[in-house]
């Protein structure tokens, strides 16, 4: 782009320059990059940010040209109207409790599994890890159709562990947890307690879980965003007239239920920002922890 | 984790009469070392009941199912029919139909998503001012869900009064009919998957760039490189089984394209478009099971799918080969 390659001597000279060690070879961006990020970063936005002036708009002023471009005064009769009629509140609800449990529990269960595929030799020990690699490529449309009868046959439909259950068993999560304690924990650490004769709640609690906290925490929040927008599986399971997820809600409010352009962008809102809060808040982490599972995976 | 109780009944078998205390002991240890011996089974045990559960048993009965003609109606009553789901698939048009738009919306999103990530990649990869906002900010569409995004898309979308019809009216161009139009509504849905994967891949584009080692710039620069020429013969070399992974991520991920299809045409269900110009493969089996309510049929398409993800992991396969 149009900067001029620096020489390599000052390339090479500043840590002071380029507080963070990644960068130390950068070139410094010119106006052309930060004119090109920021036609990125509307792109990016925009549909959010017009997905907000939709729903304080009322339908009548969304159907006439040009489209708004600011905001009206109609967002909180529209939000309510999305709250109470579409049943959205208590969509939101579910899906806390749908995500919040997948989070969780995936992120023990992932830990624990990691943990013994990193640290621990056991018989059958490599074989099951090609089994949890192996499947991390079979898509879920292969197991949609059993997965059905399944809970068909235990009358789960409609109820949320026939979402929250299936989730659980992450190949991901074991394969990123394992990946981070076979660097991050020291097996020597192991040893020593096993040696002084640490049962193995023990071990788990004080020395397992303290060295996993940070790749817990990167995979817990990536989790809940992945449970917070899971979409296939709960459209086939969960139905709008029983407790629905909120993107089971919003796909019934796309299929018509209410026809009101300006209720459905609001209801996207509803759905949407819980997670821009998480962005906003854990942003950082977020970028971090899929970089990192980027360059390890 | 499971302690192991029953170790209690076992008598000792080595020491005759000890005393009390070192049997106590050595029950203690042998306790223990039973344990040590057991506990990697008991870590894992949780993730692998699970995923026997809901992981491998259903993969495996899929297969069955898919040899029996099986109503959602009536889920328990199979009815053999050994191949004919599949055979009937063979001359199915809508099946051919929805493998063409699968295979032709995976490109559509796909290559300029990854152009893009690129290019992206590439800019975040200079000294920046606010460089944590610009990353957070391409990533945040990988927040939205399909179903928030695909509503929006809808909208803007829109023939008579969507804003990007809006747009192109003041640049000259005539109204597009971006729901009903073979291509056009190909093209918005695949801007959809478009909008909301590019951040994602720019960010691990961005990693692998960072892991090139900085000799290989600064040898490049004293040749007398230009940036241009630099990413062009240090970093994209560099980048190769990375952008090999994003290409498979995403290949896999365009297989099974179903939310945006599904909801991009509103009231209609799941025919993908009133030609069915955008019906996925994806949403096709949705509308075989649960639609139609023929699961047995739903369960062939589905692999159907599994043997395209196969065909596209073994071509990537042999290009790594080939490169190494």
């Amino acid at each position: 782009m149009g900067d001029v390659p620096a020489p390599a001597a000052d390339r090479r000279g500043g840590v002071a320059a380029a507080p963070e060690g990644d960068l130390m070879r950068a070139p410094r961006a010119g106006l052309i990059t930060y004119a090109v990020l920021a036609v990125v970063t509307v792109g990016s936005l925009f549909p959010l940010v017009w997905t907000a002036i939709a729903a304080s708009r009322d339908t009548t002023r969304l159907a006439q040209t040009p489209p708004p471009f600011w905001f009206g005064g109609n967002l909180p009769r529209n939000l309510r109207i999305a709250w109470t009629d579409a049943n959205l509140g208590e969509a939101l609800l579910n899906t806390t409790v749908v995500a919040g449990s997948v989070a969780a529990g995936t992120v023990l269960f992932s830990t624990l599994a990691g943990f013994a595929f990193a640290k621990l030799r056991f018989r059958f020990g490599n074989a099951l890890l090609m089994v949890v690699i192996g499947t991390m490529m079979v898509p879920p449309q292969l197991s949609v159709v059993p997965l059905f009868m399944l809970i068909a046959e235990v009358s789960w439909t409609d109820r949320l562990q026939s979402v929250i259950l299936p989730a659980l068993a992450s190949a991901f999560g074991v394969f990123f947890m394992r990946q981070h304690l076979s660097r991050a924990l020291p097996s020597e650490l192991i040893e020593a307690a096993r040696v002084d004769g640490a049962s193995w709640p023990r071990v788990v609690w004080h020395v397992v879980f303290p060295a996993a906290r940070p790749a817990m925490a990167v995979l817990g929040m990536l989790t809940f965003v992945m449970a917070w927008n899971d979409f296939f599986w709960p459209v086939i399971a969960l139905t709008q007239n029983g407790s629905p997820t909120v993107q089971v809600a919003l796909a019934g409010l796309g299929r018509g239920y209410i026809p009101d352009q300006s209720v459905i962008m609001a209801g996207a809102l509803l759905g949407t920002l819980p997670l821009l809060l998480v962005f906003v808040v854990f942003g950082r982490q977020i970028v971090g922890g899929i970089m990192r599972g980027a360059v390890k995976g | 984790m499971a302690e192991a109780e029953a170790d209690v009944a076992v008598p000792p078998r080595d020491q005759p009469a000890p005393s009390a205390r070192t049997k106590e002991a050595a029950r203690r240890a042998r306790r223990h070392r039973r344990s040590v011996r057991l506990g990697p089974y008991a870590f894992v045990a949780p993730f692998f009941l699970l995923f026997a559960a809901f992981g491998l048993f259903p993969l495996l009965y899929t297969g069955w199912a898919s040899l029996h003609r099986v109503e959602l109606t009536a889920p328990g009553e199979m009815e053999w029919v050994g191949t004919r789901n599949f055979t009937r698939l063979l001359d199915d048009a809508f099946f051919w139909n929805a493998l063409g738009n699968t295979i032709t919306i995976g490109v559509l999103s796909t290559v300029p998503q990854l152009v893009m990530a690129l290019g992206i990649a590439h800019l975040l990869n200079s000294r920046l001012r606010g460089r944590i906002f610009f990353r957070v900010a391409a990533l945040t569409p990988y927040a939205t869900s399909v179903a928030a995004a695909t509503l929006v898309f809808v909208l803007l979308f829109g023939r008579e009064h969507g804003l990007v019809n809006w747009v192109l009216g003041t640049a000259g161009f005539g109204p597009v009919d971006w729901q009903n139009g073979t291509w056009s509504s190909r093209l918005a849905v695949s801007s959809i998957v478009i909008w909301r994967w590019t951040g994602y891949n720019a960010l691990i584009y961005l990693a692998a760039m960072q892991a090139i080692p900085d000799e290989l710039y600064e040898s490049a620069a004293l040749d007398g490189a230009s940036r241009w020429r630099q990413f062009v013969h240090v970093t994209l070399p560099g980048l190769r089984p990375t952008i090999l992974f994003t290409v498979v991520v995403s290949t896999i991920g365009a297989t099974q394209l179903f939310g945006e299809p599904l909801l991009f045409n509103g009231g209609a269900g799941a025919t993908g478009g009133a030609d069915h110009q955008y019906q996925t493969l994806g949403l096709y089996l949705y509308e075989q099971g649960w639609v139609n309510h023929h699961l047995g049929r739903a369960s062939a398409i589905a692999w159907a799918m599994f043997l395209l993800l196969l065909l596209i992991g073994a071509v990537a396969w042999l290009l790594r080969r080939r490169e190494t």
